[in-house]
C-alpha cells in the first residue's frame, strides 16, 4: 500500500482539489478508524459493538487477507491489462502453486524453498499456456476466456485426481510460530495495567512480504525499461508492436510473472488457511471482485480493491455473520453503479 | 416492455421486407428431419422407459432451456452471461420458499399457481437487475461480473439460514396435483417439460426475427451505429436480460419439480459454468444448439462413468472428459456441434445451401 500512497501523491492533491466534500469524508473516516485502532475504547462503545480485541483481530485479519488477495489479483489484473485475457484458470494456478508448495515443504521441510519452487513451476505452466494456447488465438477475447474455463475444469479435475479431496495445510516454519505483542492497547485491566494485542507473527510477515512484492512490482513497472514496455503495451499493444518491441516475449514474461504470483499466493494461502478442491473457485471469485472494484488492469487498483474486500469480508463475518458475502457483493454493485471502470482505472 | 414497442415502431420501414417471408413460414418447416425429431419427442413415452424419459430427456430439455436463455443473450445480444443458472436456481428457491416443502418453518405453503408466477416475477426482476449491472460495462467484463454474481449467490445460499436454509437447502418440495393428475408422474411431467421447452424454443426463434430481436442483433454487431440510429442500446440489452431471465426462471421451476429439492450445490459455480459449456458445445448461433449440447452433456454425465470403467480408466474422471471435450470444441469449431455438422454437410454436398459456421463468436 505504500506503493499506492507514494505513487498517487500528486493524484491525491488533484482529488482533494476536485472533490473537497469527498476528501473531507475520507479524512473523517480515516480519523475515526485511527481513533478506533489506537484509543482505549470507552465502556459504552464496548457494550454497543463488542470488545476492542475482537475488532482489532478482525481488522488485522482483513488487512492480511487483503495482502493475500492482492497477491492473487495482481497477477490476474496484470495478465488482463496487457493481454485482455480474462484468465479464469487463475484460481487453478493458485491451487496448483499451493499443492506444489505443500509437496516441497513436506518433503524438504523448507518453507522458503517451497515459495521458490511454486513460483517457478506455476510460472512455467503460465509460459506453456501462453505459448501453446493463447498465442494461437490472439485478439479473440471471448474464445480465450472460454479456453481458460475449459482449462480450469481440466486442471481442477487433474488436481483432484492427484491430491484427492483432503485438506492440506503447509507447515509454518518454527521461527514464525506463535503470536507477538503489538503496541496496541486492547483494554485496560482494573489494576490499570494495559493489555496489548497479540497477533500471529506469520500473518504479519506474510502481509509485509506482499507489501514488499507490491512495491517491487510498482517500481519494476514504473522505473525500469521492461516496465515501461509493459505499461505501453497496456495502453496500446499494436503501436508497441509496431515500434519494434518483440511483444510476444513481453506477453510470455508477463504471463509467467502473473502465474508465478498466483503460485506464491497459493503457498501463502496454504500456510495461513488450507488447500482443498473448491479453493480455486473461491480465489478466482476473490480476484474477480477485487479487480472489478479496483479497476481492471491496474496494480494500485488491485491493492486498494484487495484491502477493501479483505476488510469487508473479515469485519463482515464478525459483525454480520450471515450476510458477510452480501457486503462484498454490495461493494461491487456500488462501485459498478458509481464508477463502472473501477476505483483506480484510468479509462 | 416499452423497449420492444419502441423498437417495433422504429424498425418497421426497413424490416417490412425481411419480415414478411419470415412470418409466413417457420424457417425449418419444410425440413423433414425437423418433423421426425418433433414426432419422436411427442411419442417418446411409448419408446423410452421412466429412467430415460426423466433422467435423460426431461433433464436434457430442462438444462437445454437454461442454456437456451444463455444462447439468446450470447448469440443475439453478444453478452455471455454466466448467471443464467443462478437465476434459474433463484426461481427454484422461490418456488420452494413460497410453495409447500418439507421445511415448514421456511416455506409459506402457498398453492403452486400462486407461488410459481410470483417466483417467476421475482426471478425476472433479479435477472434484470443483474443484467442492468452487467451492461454497465462491455464485452469481456460481462463474463466476470455475471460470474461474480453467480458465485456471490452460491456463497450467500450457503451462509443464509433464514430463507435459503444454508447448505442443506430445501427438501421435499411439493409438486402440483390438479384435475386428478399427478403432474410429477413420469409421463405427465415429461409432457409439461416438453411443452415449456417447445414454448421457449419457439419464443426465442420468434423473437430473433421480430423487430426487437433484429434490433438486438444490430446492437450486438455495432452498438455505436445502433445508438446513432436512435436505438437505446442499454435498454435493449437489459430487455434481453429480462427475456432470458424469464426463460431461465421457467427452467428453474421445472428443475425444482424434477428433483423436488434445491440446495446450494445446484447453484454452484461449477454448475453455472456447465450451462455455458452446454450452450457452447451445442452452438450459440441457433436456438437448437443448447438442446443438442444438453443432450450430449446429459448422456456424458450419465454414461461416462460406465464407459470409462469399461475401457479400463477411472470412472471418476467424468469432469476431465467434459473439460477436454469443451476445449476441443472451442479449439476447432467456433459454432459447436452445429458448426461441425454444417461443415461436414458442406464438404459432402458441393453446393452449400447456407454459409456454415457463420459468424465466429470470438
Amino acid at each position: 500500500m505504500a506503493a499506492v500512497t507514494s505513487g498517487a501523491s500528486d493524484a491525491m492533491t488533484r482529488f482533494v482539489e476536485r472533490h473537497p466534500a469527498w476528501a473531507l469524508i475520507v479524512i473523517i473516516a480515516v480519523a475515526v478508524a485511527l481513533w478506533l485502532i489506537f484509543a482505549v475504547w470507552p465502556p459504552g462503545l464496548e457494550e454497543a459493538i463488542g470488545r476492542k480485541r475482537v475488532f482489532l483481530n478482525a481488522l488485522f485479519n482483513g488487512i492480511t487477507l487483503g495482502g493475500l488477495y492482492f497477491l492473487v489479483a495482481s497477477g490476474f489484473t496484470l495478465i488482463f491489462g496487457l493481454m485482455r485475457n480474462v484468465n479464469l484458470a487463475h484460481g487453478s494456478l493458485y491451487l496448483f502453486g499451493g499443492y506444489v508448495g505443500y509437496a516441497i515443504s513436506a518433503s524438504t521441510g523448507s518453507w522458503i524453498l517451497s515459495f521458490i519452487v511454486a513460483f517457478v513451476l506455476t510460472a512455467l505452466v503460465g509460459v506453456l499456456l501462453q505459448v501453446l494456447v493463447f498465442r494461437r488465438m490472439e485478439g479473440q477475447d471471448l474464445r480465450q476466456t472460454m479456453v481458460t474455463i475449459g482449462l480450469s475444469i481440466v486442471f481442477a479435475d487433474l488436481m483432484l485426481w492427484a491430491c484427492g479431496g483432503d485438506f492440506y495445510q503447509i507447515q509454518t516454519p518454527s521461527w514464525l510460530i506463535g503470536p507477538i505483542e503489538l503496541p496496541l492497547i486492547t483494554a485496560v485491566k482494573s489494576s490499570g495495567e494495559p493489555v496489548y494485542l497479540r497477533y500471529p507473527l506469520v500473518r504479519l510477515v506474510i502481509f509485509l512480504a506482499s507489501v514488499i512484492i507490491g512495491i517491487a512490482m510498482w517500481l519494476a513497472l514504473n522505473r525500469t525499461r521492461i516496465g515501461m514496455i509493459i505499461r505501453a503495451g497496456v495502453d496500446d499493444r499494436d503501436i508497441l508492436a509496431a515500434t519494434g518491441v518483440r511483444i510476444q516475449i513481453v506477453f510470455v514474461l508477463v504471463f509467467a510473472l502473473g502465474a508465478g504470483l498466483a503460485g506464491i499466493a497459493g503457498v501463502v494461502g496454504g500456510t495461513f488457511q488450507s488447500l482443498s478442491p473448491g479453493e480455486d473457485i473461491r480465489f478466482l471469485l476473490a480476484s474477480l471482485v477485487v479487480v472489478i472494484v479496483g479497476g481492471m488492469g491496474s496494480i494500485p487498483g488491485a491493492a486498494l480493491g484487495a484491502l477493501i474486500i479483505g476488510l469487508a469480508e473479515q469485519l463482515g463475518s464478525v459483525y454480520i455473520p450471515t450476510y458477510a458475502i452480501v457486503v462484498t457483493f454490495l461493494i461491487m454493485v456500488l462501485v459498478l453503479a458509481l464508477r463502472p471502470q473501477g476505483l483506480l482505472a484510468r479509462r | 416492455m416499452s423497449v420492444t414497442h419502441d423498437a417495433r415502431i422504429q424498425i418497421r420501414p426497413p424490416a417490412s421486407t425481411v419480415q414478411r417471408p419470415a412470418v409466413r413460414s417457420w424457417p425449418d418447416a419444410d425440413n423433414p428431419a425437423v418433423w421426425i425429431v418433433a414426432i419422436i419427442l411427442l411419442i417418446m413415452p411409448l419408446i423410452a422407459n421412466g429412467f430415460f424419459l426423466i433422467e435423460i430427456f426431461a433433464t436434457t430439455l430442462i438444462l437445454g432451456t437454461m442454456a437456451l436463455s444463455l444462447m439468446f443473450l450470447a448469440g443475439y445480444g453478444g453478452m455471455v452471461s454466466l448467471m443464467q443458472l443462478t437465476i434459474a436456481g433463484f426461481c427454484a428457491y422461490m418456488v420452494a420458499v413460497f410453495g409447500v416443502s418439507g421445511n415448514a418453518n421456511i416455506s409459506l405453503g402457498w398453492p403452486w399457481w400462486l407461488a410459481v408466477p410470483l417466483a417467476l416475477t421475482l426471478a425476472t426482476i433479479f435477472g434484470t437487475l443483474g443484467g442492468a449491472l452487467a451492461v454497465r460495462t462491455e464485452g469481456i467484463y460481462t463474463i466476470m461480473i455475471t460470474l461474480a454474481i453467480g458465485a456471490a449467490f452460491y456463497y450467500f445460499t450457503n451462509q443464509n439460514w433464514a430463507i435459503f436454509n444454508g447448505h442443506t437447502g430445501i427438501n421435499n418440495v411439493a409438486t402440483p396435483h390438479f384435475w386428478g393428475v399427478d403432474w410429477r408422474a413420469d409421463i405427465p411431467f415429461y409432457y409439461v417439460v416438453l411443452a415449456i421447452a417447445a414454448l421457449c424454443y419457439f419464443a426465442v426463434d420468434y423473437i430473433s426475427r421480430a423487430p426487437f430481436g433484429l434490433a438486438l442483433q444490430g446492437v450486438r454487431d455495432n452498438p455505436r451505429r445502433m445508438a446513432a440510429l436512435g436505438f437505446n442500446v442499454n435498454a435493449h440489452r437489459v430487455a434481453a436480460y429480462a427475456v432470458a431471465s424469464f426463460i431461465a426462471g421457467l427452467a428453474g421451476v421445472l428443475q425444482v419439480w424434477n428433483y423436488r429439492q434445491i440446495s446450494p450445490g445446484s447453484v454452484s459455480v461449477g454448475a453455472c459454468i456447465d450451462i455455458l459449456i452446454i450452450a457452447v458445445v451445442g452452438g450459440i448461433t441457433r436456438p437448437v444448439g443448447p438442446y443438442i449440447g444438453a443432450l450430449v452433456f446429459v448422456l456424458l454425465r450419465t454414461f461416462a462413468l460406465d464407459f470409462l470403467v469399461k475401457i479400463g480408466l477411472d470412472g471418476n474422471r467424468f469432469r476431465l472428459l467434459i473439460g477436454l471435450g469443451f476445449l476441443a470444441i472451442v479449439f476447432w469449431s467456433s459454432d459447436g456441434v452445429i458448426g461441425l455438422w454444417q461443415r461436414w454437410r458442406q464438404s459432402h454436398r458441393l453446393q452449400p445451401d447456407r454459409p456454415g459456421g457463420g459468424r465466429s463468436h470470438g
